[in-house]
C-alpha cells in the first residue's frame, strides 16, 4: 500500500506551520528563533571577536563557527546526553559548509563569528531548522552576506515525493528517504545536500524541484522576521 | 532600461536585489553580479546620484584612524599598554603617547595605568590585520574616573551624537551629566546618580528608536 495521505493531512508540497523572529536574545550580536512543526531551533551569534584557542586563526579573513545542539529534554520522552556527541558534530560541520558561500568575513581576519543553535524540542528537519534560523540571526547581527540561505527537507515515502518530512514519516515502515536541502535565494545554488535511505533518480529530481519551491517559503518567512523588528515600532 | 528596486530609507535583507541596470553603482554594503545590485548586509537604502549605499542597522565595529574610542587597559607591556576596544582587535598605547611626563626606564607602568582602567584615546593607525596603534597625546583624552560605562551598538553612535552634537548636547543640559561617545560603542556617562540614571535611559531609547525621524524632539519630551 503506498502512502498517499499524509500522517497529518498536508497536501506533498506542504511545509508544516512555520514562525519566525529575529532578535530574541538581547545579550547576543545577533539572534533568532525558527519554528516549523514540532522543530523549533533558537541561534545566537556573537562576534566577530577574538579566536581561542589561537591556533584556528585565520590570519586571511574570518572563521565561521557552528555549535549545533539538541536540549536534554527535546525529544520525545527519552533524555539527549548533552553536550558534543558524534551526530552533532556532523551537523555543526554541515551547517558550517552550508552558510560559508554566503558568509564574508574578509574584512576580519584572525577574527570568529560563533552561532550557537539550540533546539528546544525536536520532531525531524533539525539541521534544516537550525540553518535557517542561524541565516537570520546572521543578518540580524549585521554580519556581511551575499545573499540568504534556507534550508528544508524533501523526501520520498513509500513512492510519494514529499516536503518537508515529520518523524512519523522519516520513521515510516516502508521505503523512505529523508533529503535535507539548503538553497542560496539568488542563484539557487545547493549548499547542503544529504540523504538517509533510497531514491530512484526520478524521484530524485522530482523532489529537488519541490525543494526550490520549499526553500522559497522559507525565504520569505526569513525575510519577513528580518524586517518585522524595525517596521513595528 | 536601469531602475531601482527598492525605495529610498527601506529597509534591505542581504542578497535583496536593489537596482537593474548598468545605470546605477553599488556602493558601500553593496555588490554587483551581471546587471543587478545586490545588498550585503541588513540596513537602510540610500542613493546619491548614481551610487546606491547600504547603512548597516547592526553589525560589529571597524576600527578607523581618527577615531576617539574607549578602550580598557587589559595587558602591560614592556612599554606601553594594551586594551580591549570592544571588537576582535586588541590596541596598543604606547608609553609615550600616553605622557608627556619622562618615565623612567625601571619605573612601573601600572602607576600611569592599570589593568581595568578606562581611558579615551584615538586611533592613530590600523593595519591590514587590524592592530589598532592609539594615542591619548589630544585634548580631552584621559583616564576615565568615576562615573558609569555603558554598551550600545555602534553604528548607532552617530544618532546618539545627533547633528552638530545637537542631541548629545540636549541629554548633557538635561541631566547635568558629562557624556564622551566612542566610536566603538562604548558611552562614559558622569554625573549625580540621578542624572547618570536618566541620560542612559534616555541613551537606550535612542539606541531603540535609531531608525525613526524627529528623534531630538521625543528625547526633549523624554527628558523634561
Amino acid at each position: 500500500m503506498a502512502y498517499t495521505k499524509r500522517n497529518d493531512g498536508r497536501k506533498v508540497d506542504e511545509l508544516r506551520p512555520m514562525e519566525a523572529k529575529a532578535h530574541i536574545i538581547p545579550n547576543a550580536d545577533g539572534s533568532a528563533s525558527f519554528k516549523i512543526g514540532k522543530t523549533w531551533a533558537i541561534a545566537a551569534v556573537y562576534g566577530p571577536r577574538e579566536v581561542y584557542p589561537r591556533f584556528l586563526a585565520n590570519p586571511k579573513k574570518g572563521l565561521l563557527r557552528c555549535h549545533y545542539s539538541m536540549m536534554p529534554f527535546s525529544g520525545s520522552g527519552e533524555r539527549i546526553k548533552p553536550g558534543k556527541s558524534r551526530r552533532a558534530q556532523e551537523i555543526s560541520m554541515v551547517m558550517e559548509l552550508a552558510l560559508q558561500p554566503v558568509v564574508d568575513l574578509s574584512a576580519y581576519p584572525n577574527a570568529v563569528v560563533d552561532i550557537f543553535v539550540e533546539l528546544p524540542q525536536t520532531d525531524a528537519g533539525t539541521r534544516c531548522a537550525a540553518i535557517s534560523a542561524a541565516c537570520i540571526a546572521l543578518a540580524d547581527a549585521g554580519i556581511p552576506m551575499k545573499d540568504m540561505v534556507s534550508s528544508v527537507a524533501v523526501g520520498q515515502v513509500d513512492g510519494t515525493v514529499l516536503a518537508d518530512l515529520d518523524y512519523s514519516e522519516e520513521s515510516y515502515p516502508a521505503e523512505v528517504s529523508d533529503i535535507p536541502v539548503a538553497m542560496l535565494h539568488n542563484t539557487k545554488e545547493i549548499s547542503l545536500l544529504q540523504m538517509d535511505g533510497e531514491i530512484s533518480k526520478e524521484d530524485l529530481l522530482k523532489a529537488l524541484e519541490l525543494a526550490k519551491a520549499a526553500t522559497e517559503k522559507v525565504y520569505e518567512l526569513q525575510v519577513k522576521a528580518l524586517k518585522e523588528k524595525y517596521l513595528e515600532q | 532600461m536601469s531602475q531601482l528596486l527598492v525605495e529610498e530609507r527601506n529597509i534591505v535583507v542581504p542578497g535583496e536585489a536593489l537596482a537593474e541596470g548598468m545605470d546605477y553603482l553599488p556602493g558601500e554594503n553593496t555588490y554587483r553580479t551581471d546587471q543587478k545590485i545586490y545588498s550585503k548586509v541588513l540596513g537602510l537604502l540610500s542613493t546619491s546620484a548614481r551610487v546606491i549605499k547600504i547603512t548597516p542597522l547592526a553589525g560589529p565595529y571597524l576600527p578607523k584612524p581618527g577615531d576617539k574610542i574607549i578602550g580598557r587597559v587589559t595587558d602591560i607591556l614592556l612599554s606601553g599598554w594594551r586594551m580591549d576596544t570592544a571588537t576582535a582587535y586588541s590596541a596598543v598605547l604606547n608609553v609615550r603617547d600616553a605622557t608627556t611626563r619622562f618615565i623612567r626606564k625601571e619605573e612601573d607602568l601600572r602607576k600611569t595605568l592599570d589593568i581595568g582602567d578606562y581611558v579615551t584615546v584615538i586611533i592613530t593607525n590600523v593595519t591590514s590585520q587590524n592592530l589598532i596603534d592609539v594615542t591619548m597625546k589630544e585634548p580631552g583624552l584621559q583616564k576615565i574616573t568615576g562615573g558609569r560605562i555603558i554598551r550600545i551598538n555602534a553604528h548607532k553612535v552617530p544618532r546618539v551624537i545627533g547633528k552638530k552634537a545637537s542631541m548629545i548636547t540636549l541629554i548633557k543640559e538635561k541631566t547635568g551629566c558629562s557624556i564622551t561617545v566612542g566610536q566603538n560603542g562604548l558611552v562614559w556617562i558622569k554625573g549625580t546618580p540621578d542624572g547618570e540614571f536618566r541620560a542612559v535611559e534616555a541613551i537606550k531609547v535612542i539606541e531603540s528608536k535609531s531608525h525613526e525621524e524627529g528623534l531630538t524632539e521625543k528625547i526633549e519630551q523624554f527628558l523634561q
